[in-house]
């Protein structure tokens, strides 16, 4: 899995590449948290058009990053899920809960 | 067709992508749709995760996967010598988690229900966990 991070007025963008499990998402959630942390980020995307696998520890980390900026009062967005990363989204519920888009719009 | 493979490996988190990945390989023998391979390459991620995680908490051991082919019906049983399950019926209500604190969902076994066509949890407490996956292959 590899991580590009890019930026836009307060909003993160994650740009994840690869597959996440249990192995790999230890890393998403470092990387995503100290973002979080030091660069008062606001909202955060999550574009994973180039994820080609998640599993239930990929949900782990979701939630978790979404309760934390829900309570900054911010918004998270995953954008451009696909195929079993998408069936896995959808069967856990929290399509319901969070956007999920094609591509990003934020407080359209 | 009629095969089987067995496979063991021990309980490292880098075991994961290969486990679901050999399992993977083994499967399209049988010339799954690109769907099917991937709900049986998630399945057995979550199995073999929740062994690493749950059965041997992090710690070595040894995770043993077995697939059998019989015809249209794939069979995957996914064994760890761990420390079981207390409760096999409450660990497989949606959402539960022995580890909330580390943000698991616990939507492991609701995978593993939803992605294969039924799900067997043996288990005992100290001696180990045994889950047997089996799944029908539509596409021959
Ligand atoms: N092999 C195992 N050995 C011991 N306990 C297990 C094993 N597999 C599952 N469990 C127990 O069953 C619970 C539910 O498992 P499940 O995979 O559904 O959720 P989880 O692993 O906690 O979270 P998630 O899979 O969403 O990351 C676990 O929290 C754990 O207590
Ligand atoms: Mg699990």
């Amino acid at each position: 899995m590899k991580i590009r991070l890019e930026y836009a007025s307060g909003t993160l963008i994650a740009k994840i590449k690869g597959e996440i499990d249990h192995h790999t998402s230890n890393e998403l959630r470092t990387v995503l948290d100290k973002e979080i942390m030091e660069k008062s980020i606001k909202n955060l995307v999550l574009d994973f058009d180039k994820v080609t696998f998640m599993d239930s520890s990929g949900i782990g980390v979701i939630v978790g990053r979404y309760k934390k900026i829900d309570a900054l009062g911010g918004q998270l967005m995953i954008i451009r899920a696909k195929g079993q990363v998408d069936k896995v989204l959808k069967l856990s519920g929290i399509k319901k809960i969070l956007k999920c888009r094609e591509e990003v719009s934020i407080n359209e | 067709m009629n095969n089987y493979m067995r496979l063991e490996i021990p309980a490292k988190s880098t075991n994961e992508a290969f486990a679901r990945m050999a399992v993977g390989a083994f499967v399209s023998q049988t010339d799954p749709t690109i769907e099917e391979l991937s709900d049986i390459k998630t399945a057995v991620s979550e199995g073999v995760t929740n062994a690493i995680i749950h059965g041997y908490e992090n710690m070595s051991g040894v995770v043993s996967i077995v697939c059998r082919i019989d015809e249209d019906m794939l069979e995957i049983v996914i064994t760890d010598f761990g420390v079981g399950i207390e409760n096999i019926e409450k660990a497989r209500e949606p959402l539960y988690t022995s580890k909330p604190d580390e943000e698991r969902s616990g939507m492991g076994f609701t995978v593993m229900e939803t992605f294969m066509d039924d799900l067997l949890v043996e288990s005992k407490l100290s001696e180990g966990t045994k889950i047997t996956m089996r799944k029908r292959l539509k596409s021959r």
